[in-house]
């Protein structure tokens, strides 16, 4: 049915966008917690310095984050080298990479939703836990984690909703390589720089915004089912 | 099972020296103004507050003790709490709260003694439910038996009905009573409200400023006229006990026996052979040398004076009595004390203006044998 209206280099654009994102948001996601639980039941020195280290993406122009990773991560920075050379992982040109630059573009967005709902829960509820015998790896999972919920489902989805739009920090940190790391804004990006592609570029144009509302819809739905669930 | 605390602490503001000791079974209340230290108190026993120092003991085993190093983290304690807001778990059914402790008990109640706990507070049909949907009274049921299905070892009750209304509290009073009856462990309740106090405790450990200024049984403790510190916190007075005789239906009044006479009170609905409880203020007695004829008051008692004491600089005297083996108090001026002679081994008849009534439904044999 998706072949009837894209070709085939759209829904592999289509494909791509997906992938990355969810990578992006799966492998965030339990660093954002951590983050997110650090930030709000710790008092630590150097607190104020990881806060400004994960909301640096948010205030930083994509452009700079792309070039950030490539100078760290690139074959020729020694990190970069260290990473291929020790365990085979090249960033640089890949799809993983892809990931990567959206995973911490949008990592501040996953942080702040997991922080609010965190500072959200009673913590006279930990108390009562206490009291019944639950110690502390036993409250974050049965207590924290699902009255954290909906604020957890909520910044993965923004976030996802996010690195399907992120384009400045990819295209500088690993180009535009059609199959591999061209997800769609890119793809309208190169169909509105090519002659006669702005028929391609509509079409592109109105599944991202498809992607976004059904997005959008998904986190309200989500976040509706799960207060249900809990009850709360 | 004995417990046995002694504890100091200082906050910025104010200092905690903590000590009294709490027997087996029945419900020991402390008792004492707000701010006087008493959540504190059980916060340290439960161990979310660790005092700087002291020793904690329930029955032998030490929670916590500085001279020792020995402190116990709270979910190792085996310590029933509930909290005043009940702090029942929002994402969880009413099951799952109640199995919350049970599962994590090292020593899990058998099947029959769990059925015998729901049975007794009423639970057992609001399984399926959510907390968001219970009343405060159902609420506070569900976290007691929580905390009871967990088999603790003692079971601390903050204020169970501070954050109730009247009528909540008038519908969870009877299964606390039941409580007090039927639980094997110790209870301690933290309360600031004197008729819940003389309706439920056994014994009274009096806290105010961070001290324990009196403890032993509630009725002693509760007759005391030197306790109030803070001004009119504790209305002086006495407290008796008794047992219901017969009911008048006809005129809705029931009459009370004690250890010293007979006593008419508004309507009790209580089947005579009952314990009950009466708090008589120092205010609500008259004094008289002779018997009265032709006055309104229905209970005039024989009484002979204990001792008259002075409150302060205040224009009245307290005059402490005894009836048989019970105890009355008797606030008067000074100057009626003057004017009537008043001393100590005089006889004397106490009129009671009103008598406050608090049900006390411990059946006697089970008090007389003590329970287990």
């Amino acid at each position: 049915m998706l072949h009837s209206v894209l070709s085939d280099a759209e829904i592999e654009a289509l494909v791509l966008s997906l992938r990355v994102s969810l990578v992006a948001v799966a492998f965030a996601l339990p660093l954002a917690i951590g983050a997110a639980l650090l930030l709000s039941r710790r008092r630590f020195p150097g607190r104020a310095l990881l806060d400004a280290l994960v909301h640096l993406p948010l205030i930083l122009p994509p452009v700079v984050m792309g070039y950030l990773l490539l100078v760290t991560l690139g074959t020729r920075a020694p990190m970069g080298h260290w990473l291929e050379a020790t365990f085979g992982i090249r960033f640089i040109f890949s799809w993983t990479g892809a990931a990567l630059a959206a995973g911490i573009v949008t990592f501040p967005f996953q942080v702040r939703a997991i922080r609010l709902a965190l500072e959200a829960i009673d913590p006279h509820l930990a108390e009562a836990a206490q009291t019944l015998g639950a110690g502390p790896f036993d409250r974050f999972w049965n207590l924290t984690l699902p009255l954290a919920a909906p604020g957890i489902i909520a910044g993965a989805i923004t976030a996802f909703a996010a690195s399907l739009g992120e384009f400045g920090a990819i295209i500088t940190f690993v180009s535009n390589i059609p199959g591999e790391t061209r997800t769609l804004p890119l793809a309208i990006y190169s169909a509105i720089q090519t002659p006669g592609g702005e028929a391609a570029a509509a079409r592109l144009v109105a599944l991202s915004i498809v992607l976004a509302l059904a997005g959008l819809a998904l986190a309200e739905y989500a976040a509706w089912r799960v207060r249900k669930m809990l009850g709360t | 099972m004995t417990l046995d605390i002694r504890f100091r602490h200082h906050f910025p503001d104010f200092a905690l020296d903590i000590a009294f000791a709490a027997e087996e079974t029945g419900i020991t209340a402390l008792f004492g103004p707000s701010g006087a230290g008493k959540t504190s108190t059980i916060n340290a026993i439960a161990g979310l507050f660790t005092p700087e120092s002291g020793r904690i003991a329930i029955g032998g085993e030490t929670l916590y003790d500085t001279a020792t190093g020995i402190n116990r983290p709270a979910r190792a304690r085996r310590v029933g709490y509930v909290f005043q807001e009940a702090r029942l778990f929002p994402h969880l059914s009413v099951a799952a709260n109640l199995d919350f402790g049970a599962k994590r008990s090292p020593d899990p109640l058998p099947p029959a003694e769990r059925q015998r706990i729901l049975d007794m507070l009423g639970i057992d049909h609001l399984a399926s439910r959510r907390p968001r949907t219970l009343s405060g009274g159902e609420r506070q049921r569900v976290s007691l038996g929580r905390a009871l299905l967990a088999n603790p070892r003692i079971l601390l009750l903050d204020e169970p009905m501070a954050a109730l209304d009247a009528t909540r509290k008038a519908e969870i009073m009877p299964w606390l009573e039941r409580l007090r009856d039927e639980a094997r462990i110790p209870i301690l309740l933290v309360s600031h409200a004197i008729e819940e106090v003389t309706q439920l405790a056994d014994n009274v450990v009096f806290i105010d400023d961070g001290k324990v200024l009196a403890s032993g049984p509630a009725e002693d403790v509760l007759s005391r006229s030197d306790l109030s510190p803070r001004g009119a916190f504790l209305e002086a007075g006495a407290v008796i006990a008794g047992e219901v005789l017969s009911q008048d239906d006809g005129h809705r009044m029931t009459e009370i026996g004690f250890d010293g006479g007979r006593l008419w009170v508004p309507r009790l609905t209580a089947a005579p052979g009952r314990r009950v409880r009466l708090r008589v203020k120092a205010g609500d007695v008259m004094l008289s040398l002779e018997e009265p004829r032709g006055i309104s008051a229905n209970n005039v008692i024989p009484a002979t004076i204990r001792h008259v004491g002075e409150t302060g600089d205040s224009p009245y005297l307290d005059v402490a009595l005894a009836c048989g083996g019970a105890h009355l108090v008797s606030r008067i001026t000074r100057k009626s004390g003057e004017r009537l002679g008043l001393r100590p081994g005089m006889k004397v008849f106490a009129v009671i203006k009103s008598v406050s009534v608090e049900r006390h439904a411990r059946p006697a044999e089970e008090r007389a044998s003590g329970a287990t």
